[in-house]
């Protein structure tokens, strides 16, 4: 149980890998303003994102060594090993994006860049440690206030701007609603505990009708979940490419984990029902239809897209329904393979946008007619993407396929006789076979169409891309290899489980 | 040792793929190479396991906390489907000989292909059976669209729609049935020893074997496999119809009907005087045959013709796993072999030897070329390719088809009439189909200005190999008749008995 009187040591020990954020956050643009003064933008660049890479090492080492156990004031600040888990993959997934941005040139002021998204980072190792509203609260606008700026940071374009603007207003309207469900729930448990609301919620009450829907608003605006999504598309297709793949990974992560966590503990009292044909109102049919709503127009529009950030937004629509299908489970095995698949999802996309930065520096475009003679100029990069989008389509052994395989059979375990999700599945399953299309298409362009004029078959390598070019073929590596072993990071997963529940 | 047929196709697909550009001969050999050295494995597995029982190649853990493990095992039938898969590979190899265009890609890619293939006859563990059949969609949809000819592009897409529609319903009856069997283990005797009630069979099995028989070209759901075969390189569409269709019956066998042998049984209340899913997939099974012949009667393009006779060959196959006894279960997994065998034959005789070097199929504008003197070892070996497919004596063909009309005889007497009816357009398709391309009328025009290349050496052995495989089994049906039934008697099957086997 927790101690009501906190010790200032057990506060530091729970958030030292956040300080040591914070402080590699101020060093970066330290050094960036007074040591690298004179360097060109590239080597700035470079060093500040290895910095912040550094720093980020250091806060997963420290996680990995000390294991800073816990729990302050009744579940306002945690620390166990599911914890721990989800932050040590957050700070990978954010080093990958760092590397991303390594050899990235569309600003001036990378130090700035770099400390956003490290205060980003701080925001989502905040969030996934947390049971208690108002920490909810005060970190997802942490989080989101950096990525707002993050997307705007291109200041050369003017898609960035609207784009970012168009993020920032659906942002502040979904923080409002999540607001006013946070305050309804207070209101109902006088408490901002989790664990306390759902002691205190017993059935589905009018007001609480009203705060679910408002958190399943303001959550699945950040998760992009149909009907929640248009911001995604343009923020996908304008954003700055390190922001863009940072927007659809590591938030994703904190996101799902946080809005598990708010609807299997906090509404426990008021589950209902999502059996086809037996609806019981509760968050479950909210989350079911959400769910399904985004597989399928998440499926169907990306057929469309010429883009293929676009086409990764849409996608990513139909990824949020498919994670969805966990929520409405809410098992420790549906824990487990929300955070296996958000997590080799999140390594897939920053790898398919890794690719992208790369590609569009040569071509100057993302668009799917400009991708041919991407296999003759680039074989290696065009291997990645394709593993990258075969991933994302579900095809065995990548990574994709074993987390689509296991959220499924979760999503049915949670009650084996009469597997009242089947339909989600079944739609699911239907719907990702969608999805192979539109990843073909992709794959087709840079495969087999033969490119128009023979300049697309000359390499033009533009300097500063060693990094991104190293990050696709790890990342690349890392989704074959935790699709052919899932064990790699289902074990450590499955065995810090039961202290969670 | 037999795993090794899997891990050389994959090994040799990845040396290929890091061969320097023009080494294209060194890539050629390589993968002939690899795809003898599977094949003799394969065979030297088929004469030491004569028992036809089941063996285990490997079991190991594979993701403990799920209960999947890599396990391979082969008896009979996956045995001699096996051995069936080198020998294809091997010609399949010899008649792409002449392929140009990024050589080390296009084997690269066959060789994956045929590893999966081997992968999915081995697996014993379902999930391990689910990975190899997905994985073979890939390759395949890449040799078509790069190597393939008449919309290439088109029919790679559609194959591989129809695939991973396919693959996606055996993925829901996989799951559903995993998870009520209690999530411990994906193995098969595991699932199919469990008792699942009988309503989920009856809902379970029409959807897992619909899944698996869009791949093996169950009308209605056959029309990505003439607009496939067509569009594919040669080698890619003796592959397709030698040996993918039959992983899709294949699956039917191994996994639909062993895993909710009830779903065959009668339903409470009969349909449209239809009692149960085994006559709705009988009768699927018979249109096709019927149609497939009727709509090859009627093509003007050579490799359509072959196209729709695979779709009515393996109708013969699914008619087969229909009849629920030891004769028509037997036969269907001969017609698998055999029309892989003389099913590869024919397109490689169409494909390579006729459309490489005319550089057309309508048959119209072939039978003017006199080829009967130009290519004659082209018309022979139509000539018995074609004998062997419409089911004479001595060839493969009519053993199994012999023995499907028995065993359909005794389960459904009025089909079994009108399979005859439709072992009798197959002769008239193929005289046809010969008559046009090879023997025609010389017409007035003149004959190309160029002399045909002759056949080629490679060509020449591969076509030998398969038509002295056909007549193998032909004469002496007995050496995969005695690995076969073993395996049918075995444990595994005995699900099947209960569920209406006679």
């Amino acid at each position: 149980m927790s101690s009501i009187q906190p010790t200032y040591s057990q506060l530091l020990s729970l958030a030292i890998p956040q300080m040591i954020l914070v402080g590699t956050a101020l060093l970066a643009m330290s050094i960036d303003l007074l040591a690298l003064r004179r360097a060109t933008l590239s080597t700035r660049s470079a060093a500040t994102a290895i910095l912040g890479s550094l720093g980020c090492a250091a806060a997963a080492a420290y996680i990995a060594i000390i294991h800073p156990n816990g729990n302050l004031l009744g579940g306002v600040l945690l620390g166990n090993a599911f914890i721990q888990l989800l932050q040590i993959a957050i700070l990978a997934l954010t080093i990958a994006v760092l590397l991303l941005a390594a050899g990235s040139t569309f600003t001036r002021h990378v130090g700035e860049y770099v400390l956003l998204i490290l205060m980003a980072t701080v925001g989502m190792l905040f969030l996934v440690a947390t049971q208690d509203l108002l920490v909810i609260f005060v970190s997802i606008e942490l989080l989101s206030l950096s990525l707002y700026t993050l997307a705007a940071f291109n200041k050369q374009s003017r898609f960035s701007w609207e784009a970012a603007l168009k993020y920032f207003l659906f942002g502040g309207m979904s923080a409002a609603f999540l607001l006013f469900g946070f305050s309804l729930l207070y209101g109902l448990s006088n408490s901002t505990s989790l664990s306390e609301i759902g002691a205190h919620i017993h059935g589905l009450s009018p007001l609480l009708a009203i705060a679910i829907v408002c958190v399943a608003v303001g959550l699945g605006f950040k998760v992009a979940a149909a009907p929640f999504h248009f911001w995604a598309p343009d923020i996908y297709q304008a954003a700055p490419a390190p922001s863009a793949a940072f927007i659809a990974s590591g938030s994703k992560v904190a996101s799902f984990i946080v809005f598990f966590q708010l609807a299997s503990i906090g509404f426990a009292g008021a589950q209902g029902s999502a059996t086809w044909g037996h609806f019981v109102r509760g968050w479950i049919p909210v989350i079911a239809l959400v769910a399904a709503l985004s597989m399928v127009l998440g499926n169907f529009v990306a057929i469309r897209q010429s883009s293929v950030r676009r086409l990764l937004a849409y996608s990513a629509v139909a990824h949020a329904g498919y994670m969805l299908l966990a929520l409405t489970a809410h098992t420790p095995q549906s824990l487990a393979a929300l955070v296996y698949y958000v997590v080799t999802y999140s390594a897939a996309t920053i790898g398919a946008f890794a690719v992208l930065s790369i590609v569009e520096a040569q071509t100057g475009s993302d668009r799917i007619g400009d991708l041919p003679g991407l296999s003759r100029r680039e074989p290696v990069l065009s291997f990645c993407l394709a593993i990258f989008l075969l991933s994302l389509a579900g095809i065995p052994p990548l990574a994709g396929f074993f987390g689509k395989f296991y959220l499924f059979v979760a999503a049915l375990q949670s009650s084996p006789e009469s597997m009242p999700l089947l339909w989600l599945v079944i739609l699911a399953i239907a719907t990702s076979a969608v999805s192979l299309y539109y990843y073909l298409r992709v794959l087709k362009a840079s495969y087999i169409t033969t490119p128009e004029s023979s300049a697309a078959l000359t390499s033009g390598r533009v300097s500063g891309e060693e990094i991104p070019r190293v990050l696709c073929v790890l990342l690349a590596a890392a989704v074959v290899l935790l699709g052919a072993w899932p064990s790699l990071l289902l074990r450590p997963l499955l065995n810090a489980l039961p202290r969670v529940f | 040792m037999l795993a090794w047929t899997i891990y050389i196709s994959f090994f040799g697909a990845a040396i290929l793929l890091l061969l320097p550009k023009r080494a294209a001969s060194l890539a050629r050999c390589l993968a002939l190479l690899a795809a003898t050295s599977a094949c003799g494995i394969a065979l030297a597995a088929f004469l030491r396991h004569r028992t036809g029982e089941l063996f285990t190649i490997v079991d190991k853990p594979w993701i403990a906390s799920l209960g999947i493990r890599y396990h391979l095992a082969a008896d009979g039938i996956s045995l001699s489907l096996v051995l069936l898969t080198g020998i294809v590979a091997i010609a399949g190899v010899l008649f792409s000989w002449d392929i140009d265009d990024r050589t080390n890609q296009f084997f690269a890619f066959y060789l994956l292909l045929i590893g999966a293939v081997y992968g999915v006859f081995l697996s014993y563990d379902l999930f391990l059976l689910f990975v190899f059949y997905e994985i073979v969609i890939i390759p395949k949809y890449f040799l078509i669209a790069n190597w393939g000819s008449t919309r290439r592009e088109y029919g790679a897409m559609k194959l591989a729609i129809y695939s991973i529609v396919g693959s996606a319903m055996v993925l829901v009856g996989l799951i559903a049935a995993y998870v009520a069997a209690g999530s411990s283990s994906m193995a098969l005797d595991k699932l199919a020893g469990f008792p699942f009630s009988a309503h989920f069979q009856m809902v379970a099995f029409p959807v897992v074997f619909v899944g698996f028989a869009i791949l093996a070209g169950l009308w209605p759901f056959h029309t990505w496999a003439p607009t496939g075969h067509v569009a594919a390189p040669t080698a890619a569409s003796m592959l397709l119809a030698g040996v993918v269709m039959k992983l899709g019956a294949y699956g039917c066998l191994r996994v639909a009907m062993t895993l909710f042998p009830l779903g065959l049984g009668p339903w409470s209340h009969p349909v449209l005087g239809i009692h149960s899913w085994r006559e709705v997939f009988a009768a699927l099974a018979v249109i096709g045959i019927l149609y497939g012949a009727l709509v090859a009667l009627v093509q003007r393009d050579f490799k359509f013709v072959i196209g729709y006779s695979s779709v009515s060959h393996m109708g013969f196959i699914l008619l087969g796993l229909m009849t629920l006894n030891l004769m028509g279960l037997s036969g269907a997994i001969i017609q698998m072999i055999s029309h892989g065998l003389i099913g590869g034959l024919l397109f490689a005789v169409v494909g390579r030897m006729v459309y490489a070097r005319t550089h057309t199929r309508e048959l119209a504008a072939l039978g003017p070329m006199n080829l009967s003197s130009a290519l004659p070892f082209a018309a022979v070996t139509f000539v018995v390719a074609g004998m062997a497919g419409m089911g004479l004596p001595g060839f493969s063909g009519f053993v199994a088809e012999l023995m499907i009309v028995i065993g359909a005889w005794r389960a459904f007497p009025v089909l079994a009439l009108a399979v005859g009816f439709g072992i009798l357009i197959g002769i008239v398709y193929v005289w046809w189909a010969m008559q046009k391309a090879f023997f025609a009328e010389r017409g007035h025009e003149l004959p190309p200005p160029d002399p045909l290349q002759p056949i080629t050496i490679p060509e020449k052995i591969a076509a030998a190999l398969l038509i002295a495989s056909s007549v193998a089994v032909g004469l002496y049906p007995q050496m995969v008749l005695n690995i076969i039934q073993p395996a049918l008697h075995s444990l595994l099957f005995a699900g099947l008995r209960r569920g209406g086997w006679q």
